[in-house]
């Protein structure tokens, strides 16, 4: 299957998406007034590469801001890679914040609590 | 005594002003406001995670004017569509975003009631607020079903004010103050 790369603008993030390595990126900021057009090609990549992901699928999460629009949206790629887990595949999630942070390490908690699989909590120092 | 907007947005000009705008809210007004104003806060903080903090409190205030404004009453239909206002000021050691914009008063018993509700849970209620209309309310295309206010209420300790005034017989002028 295809991968998927976008390229971050000042609303938006970075996007990596590769079927062969089985490694999703999410990066930058994502504050865009309509985040569900934004990520819809996102999800759906993802609902494909569920059907026959890889042994082991990487995620790593850094954003500098998101907005509650996105919140939701951002669930639905995690309930996507939830549903990859339960399948006995193997997923990993890293949530990078920045250093005092709190805001963005609390809103990765909120992700975990949801979600239950558990996030390797990454703090990025300067 | 009539409603007078110029003389509203000069009240709410209080403090040291960053930054002052009254007109349409465009997505386009959004991100250049973004820009300005986060290239302001690099020269005016030195802690990034304040800095973090007030640019979030800002997109998710804008955003919420943008998702939320009612259009115009008659009595005004000389101003712009979409018509919001928002001040960015620092008073002493805290910083303050205002905003302002025209509801429906039928609409007003309602909003009221979330406020006042949201602003009497404490920090550990509000987070388990969030977490619950994360997961499980519906999202419109909108925005985040409801999501800004509870997020700036938890960013902020709850430090959010809010007025209202009547503008004519429908229509009434909502004000919101955050402090960051």
């Amino acid at each position: 299957m295809d991968s998927i790369s976008i390229e971050g603008t000042p609303k938006t993030p970075t996007i990596s998406l590769d079927a062969g390595t089985g490694i999703v990126e999410i990066k930058g900021r994502s504050i865009p007034e309509n985040s569900i057009e934004f990520y819809k090609p996102i999800v759906e990549w993802l609902e494909d590469y569920s059907k026959e992901p890889q042994k082991l699928t990487t995620v790593n999460i850094q954003l500098e801001y998101f907005n509650t629009s996105s919140s939701k949206c951002i669930l639905d790629v995690f309930k996507k890679l939830e549903g990859i887990k339960k399948a006995r595949n193997e997923v990993v999630i890293n949530w990078y914040y920045e250093e005092d942070d709190e805001d963005m390490l609390e809103a990765g908690e909120d992700y975990e609590s949801i979600i239950r699989i558990p996030f390797k909590m990454i703090e990025i120092v300067d | 005594m009539s409603f007078n907007i110029e003389k509203l947005f000069n009240e709410m000009k209080t403090g040291e002003i960053l930054l002052a705008y009254k007109g349409s809210i465009t997505a386009e007004l959004i991100t250049n406001v973004l820009g300005v104003v986060e290239t302001k806060l690099n020269h005016v903080i030195e802690k990034s995670s304040t800095k973090k903090k007030i640019y979030n409190i800002l997109v998710e205030s804008l955003q919420n004017l943008y998702h939320h404004v009612d259009d115009l009453p008659d009595s005004l239909n000389n101003m712009d569509v979409h018509f919001g206002i928002f001040i960015v000021a620092r008073d002493g050691e805290d910083y303050n975003i205002r905003t302002g914009n025209f509801i429906k008063t039928e609409k007003v018993g309602k909003l009221k009631e979330r406020f006042d509700k949201i602003k009497s849970l404490s920090k550990e209620e509000l987070k388990e607020l969030y977490r619950f209309v994360l997961n499980n309310q519906m999202f419109s295309e909108k925005g985040g079903g409801g999501l800004g206010l509870i997020d700036i209420a938890k960013r902020t300790d709850g430090r959010i004010s809010y007025q209202f005034d009547k503008c004519d017989s429908d229509y009434s002028f909502f004000r919101m103050a955050i402090i960051v």
